[in-house]
Formats: structure tokens, sequence, C-alpha cells
């Protein structure tokens, strides 16, 4: 198991450099910071002077050593725009983030799971029928249109929820506060997300169902609660775990959009301002921060099938 | 669906010549009976005429000022105008042309690479395998919506940059797919005995390997097709895609963020969206009856 999670981690290494190198590429080719500093009363040599405070005078090759030394004792650099430390910036923006991630996971795994193993256990029935066709119009929906339906819906006509925010100005919060401005972005990613995984999870366990030793199972006469549920499901497990697991990078994508639309103080929101001012070091920040998330999250969910299969060995 | 198989149908139905049928008739034939990918295939079909006509034959411009601004839907402007005095039912087919155009053209560039791409690291395998993989992991490491708005900020938003953005982000999965084909297919014996017979690389490649993949690209292409244009109007939403003047479903809704147009003028925001979930439903349900259908090893 050791040796596996070694092997494991020497395979993400690449891919780590990998993805540093394109998020300085990327993040250099997107201009520089002192074009930010225009006007008239920017003087050529305040730029120069600038250009060498920020080490922007060196070669590229130069600055990517300088910024992955400096990645590697925890510094992600200072923001151009408003001079804090980047990892400061994004430890303030991380929390809001990850409660709505882990809220809809959790939201859309509710969802997702009872419907996908009901609708496969019923196949062909009306409701299966139903299930199929809902779950198609989930994927189908933009979040930010279906963000704006529940504003219409819960803000504007009913006047239940907030639409911005995480918390009322003025009333400083408070728990039932932060979930009343959950509750509508909370609903949006989870919608995204239970709308793909059902199907998964309905061919997972319909491909299990059809398997022999279930037949066996039935045919012993042990009933079909244990058929279903000592028997499908546990084995339908392993397939379910690599889907969900599939789902942190589009969660992280779709919190960009969510927070857009509902203000949500999180990393998203940090991003687009930081891509609106040309602010880099932060840009490759919540880049490189998302990257480890994403490899962090194959890698749970690597050693999750080890838990939960054990003809799986690793050696 | 199923009852109409089994049920008393089948005997009025004359049973199909399904031991001569060619391929592609049998996927047809496995098609059609899927009720919602066939009322999927009618959608597109009326939504691509409406795109294709009403621009044409709207007294409109869709990007110019009429000067009636705001209006509510009437015979005149059947959607409305805008806050911009322009006529609504207008641009929103001039914006399924476009959202179309780079739905189309995104997923045509990225089946390219992610076919070509797949095909030589699952065929010549060793190190080019192994680095085309690497690179396929790592951009598949990044939230997609993220490295495409990274992407967007640094080669300036626009209808081309967005249409080459999505191409090229958007091929790991097919060349994963293409890879895992080739894989499976070097091991069958048709294309063991073209080795033995002693063909050539590139015709066991591209007339032996390459029409067996058709089906799973297809299939997939479908996805990447309704994932391509949710994502121009996620992007261009947020204002990092299509930029105005040009309508594209997206931007119609950015123009719609405010409570004034949300609570008075749903005439400007309902029909973008509802557009886009329509043809985006509509792609859907083909892939999954194309899913369906192509799969040779389905009996029905």
């Amino acid at each position: 198991m050791v040796k596996y999670i070694l092997k494991r981690l020497a395979i993400a290494i690449p891919v780590l450099i990998g993805i540093t190198i394109i998020d300085f590429t990327l993040s250099n080719l997107a201009g520089s910071p002192l074009d930010m500093l225009v006007g008239p009363r920017v003087s050529e040599a305040a730029k120069l002077a600038k250009e060498v405070q920020l080490g922007l005078d060196k070669p590229v090759i130069v600055q990517y050593f300088i910024w992955l030394k400096q990645l590697l004792v925890g510094n992600l650099g200072y923001s151009t725009k408003s001079y804090q430390a980047v990892s400061e910036m994004i430890g303030s923006h991380i929390g809001p983030t990850l409660l709505l991630m882990g809220s809809s996971f959790v939201v859309g795994i509710l969802i997702a799971l009872p419907a996908g193993i009901y609708s496969a256990v019923h196949q062909y029935s009306k409701a299966d029928y139903a299930i199929v066709t809902l779950s198609f119009l989930g994927t189908s929906i933009p979040s930010f249109f279906l963000a704006m339906l529940l504003t219409y819906i819960f803000t504007v006509v009913l006047g239940w929820l907030p639409s911005a925010g995480m918390t009322t100005l003025g009333v400083g919060g408070g728990t039932w506060d932060i979930i009343k401005h959950m509750i509508m972005p909370v609903i949006v990613l989870a919608v995204g997300m239970a709308g793909t995984n059902i199907r998964y999870i309905r061919s997972a366990v319909l491909e299990i169902l059809g398997k022999d030793y279930i037949r066996t199972a039935k045919a012993k006469g042990i009933g079909r609660f244990k058929v279903i549920n000592k028997h499908a499901l546990k084995n339908a497990m392993v397939t379910v775990i690599t889907i969900f697991g599939m789902e942190i990078p589009s969660l992280f994508g779709g919190a960009v959009i969510v927070e857009q639309v509902f203000s949500w103080p999180g990393l998203g929101l940090l991003m687009m301002s930081a891509i609106n001012n040309r602010d880099f070091p932060t840009i490759m920040g919540v880049c490189l921060l998302s990257a480890v998330v994403v490899l962090l999250g194959n890698l749970i969910t690597d050693l999750l099938y080890a838990v939960v299969d054990p003809t799986i060995k690793y050696n | 669906m199923m009852k109409n198989i089994l049920g008393k149908g089948l005997r009025d139905i004359p049973a199909p010549d399904v031991a001569n049928e060619k391929y592609w008739e049998t996927v047809w034939r496995r098609f059609k009976k899927h009720k919602l990918a066939m009322i999927g295939i009618v959608t597109v079909a009326v939504i691509l005429l409406l795109a294709l006509l009403v621009p044409m034959l709207s007294p409109y411009d869709p990007n110019k000022s009429l000067n009636v601004f705001n209006e509510a839907p009437s015979l005149l402007h059947p959607l409305g105008t805008d806050q911009v005095g322009r006529d609504v039912m207008t641009r929103l087919f001039s914006a399924v042309r476009i959202s179309l155009l780079v739905g189309l053209m995104a997923t045509g560039i990225s089946t390219v690479i992610g076919v070509l791409l797949g095909l030589v690291s699952g065929f010549f395998g060793g190190w080019v395998d192994m680095l085309i993989m690497r690179i396929t992991d790592i951009i598949m490491s990044f939230p997609y919506i993220l490295l495409v708005l990274v992407a967007a900020a640094v080669f300036e938003p626009g209808l081309w940059n967005i249409i080459l953005i999505l191409g090229f982000v958007d091929w790991p999965g097919i060349a994963r797919l293409v890879r895992g084909s080739v894989l499976s297919l070097r091991e069958t014996n048709f294309v063991k005995a073209s080795e033995v017979a002693g063909m050539s690389k590139a015709h066991i490649l591209f007339k032996e390997i390459l029409p067996n993949t058709v089906a799973p690209i297809l299939i997939y292409t479908t996805s990447v097709l309704a994932l391509s244009i949710l994502d121009e109007a996620a992007l261009s939403f947020i204002g990092m895609g299509v930029q105005a003047p040009t309508a594209s479903l997206g931007n119609m809704l950015n123009n719609a963020q405010n409570l004034t147009i949300l609570t008075s003028r749903p005439w400007l925001w309902i029909p973008p969206g509802v557009m886009i979930i329509l043809l985006v439903v509509a792609i859907n349900f083909v892939g999954d009856a194309l899913r369906d259908a192509m799969d040779p090893t389905s009996g029905k």
C-alpha cells in the first residue's frame, strides 16, 4: 500500500512540474503588470524601477525558477494589484469556496446516488424515464441561467432568499444567515453535478445487476432487498467512487461561474478580479492550487478504490 | 418504448431483415426506437431552420438600434426589444448561429487533435505515448473553466479566439478514448493478420483501426458539442467570450444581469436561456441514443 502511494506520487510529480510550467507560461503571456501603469504621471524611470522591483527585467526562465524556488518555501508571491501576499489572499478566500463546494458535493451525492440506484433497479419503469429525462435536463441547463431562474423565484417573487454575498451586511452573519445565502448557489452546483452523475450511477448499477453472481444470489432466494443492498450496491461502489472523484475539477470550475453570479466571496471571485487586473501572481496561485486539489482528488480516488475493492492489489 | 417491442405491436410490424442489413442500417433502425432522440433531432432541425431563416427574412438588423427601447413583445417584435432598442427575436436567432458556429468549430478542432494524438499514442506506444499521455494528464488537472478563462484573458476574448481556446483545451478526453480503442484493436485478430500479411503501418492505422473507432468518437463528440455550447454561453455570460455587438446566447444573458430586467423584462432573458437548454438537451438525447444504437454488443 505504501509502495503504491509512493508510486502514485512519483507519477504525480512530473505532472505537477508540467502544471507549474503551463501556469507560468500562460500568465506570462497574459501581459505585463507594467501595462497597467499608464498615464501622464507615470514616467519611464518609474516604470523601470517597478520592473526591477518586480524582477521583470530578468529572462523568463530565471523568473520561472525564482518563482518556483519561492513556491517551495510556501511563498506564492505578492499581488501586483493589492500588494498582499497571494497565499494570504487565497487563505482568506478558500474557506467560502470549500464550504460551497463541500456542501454542493454532499447534496449532489444525496440526490444522484438514490436517484441513480432507484432508476437502475426499476429500469424501463415510468419513474426511470422521468429520472433519466430530468438528469438530462440537469446537465443541459447552464448554471448561470438556473441561477437567474432561482433568483427570480426565491428573491424577486417570494422574497425568501438573498441573492448575493455570504452574509447580510450590517447584521453580521450567524450560521442561519450564511445558510440562507448558500441555498441557491448550492442548488445550482448540485443540480449540475447530479444531472451528470445519475446516468453514470444508473449504468454502473445496471451493469452489476446483469452479472452472474447477482443471478446466483437471486436464485438462492435471499430476497430482493439483500440482493440489491448486499450484493449489487457494494460492487457498484467502485465505479461510483471514480464517478464522484472525477467531479472535483468540474465542481471547482462550476464554482467560478456560480460565485460570479451570487457574488460569493470565494476563489472564483478572487480569480475573476485577478484576471481583470492582470494580477498574475494571484492568477498563478489560484490555478496552481486548483490543479493541486485536482491531483490530490485523483490520488484519494485511487486510494479509496483500494479500500473498497479487495480484488485490486497494489504491488 | 420497450412495450412496443415486446407487446402486442410485434405482429403488426414487419420483421426487419436483420441478418442482411448494413451496419448503418442497424444503427438507424435502433436509433429510431428512441422517441426522445427523434424529438431531439426534430428540435435541432427546427432551430437550425429558424436560425437560417429568421435573420434572413427579418426586417430588422440584429445589431442596429430601432430607437424603441425595452418594448414588451408585440406583433411587430414577437420577443420585444432590448435596452439598446434591438429586435430580440432577430438577435436570438443570429445568436443561435454564433453559438452553433462556436460549438461545431471547437468540437471539430478538438476532435481532429484528439483523434490524431490518440492514434499516434496508442499505435506507436513507448515514449511518444508516455509524453502525449502526460500532457493529457496535465491539461486535465486544471479545472476546465479556469484554464479557458485564463486563456481567454491572455488571448483577448472574441469569437475566433473562443473557438480556438475551446478547441485546444477540449481534446484530451477524445485522445484518451481513441488511444484506448486503438490499444484494444491492436490485439484483435484482423489487425494481427494484416501485420503478418505485411501491410504498411499507415494502411493498418487509417484503413483498419480508424474506421473501427468512428462509433465511440461520434458518440463522444456529441457530448463535446453540447459542452462547448454550454462553455461558450458561460464564458460570454461573464464577459470573457463573444463580445458585443455580436450576439451569442451567453452574452444576451450577460446584458440581463440586473434586478430590473430580471423582474420586469422577462423577454430579455428567458428566450436565450430556454434556447440553450433546448439545443443542449436535444444534442444530449441524440448522443445517448447513438450510444445505444452503435453498440455492437447490443443484441437488439
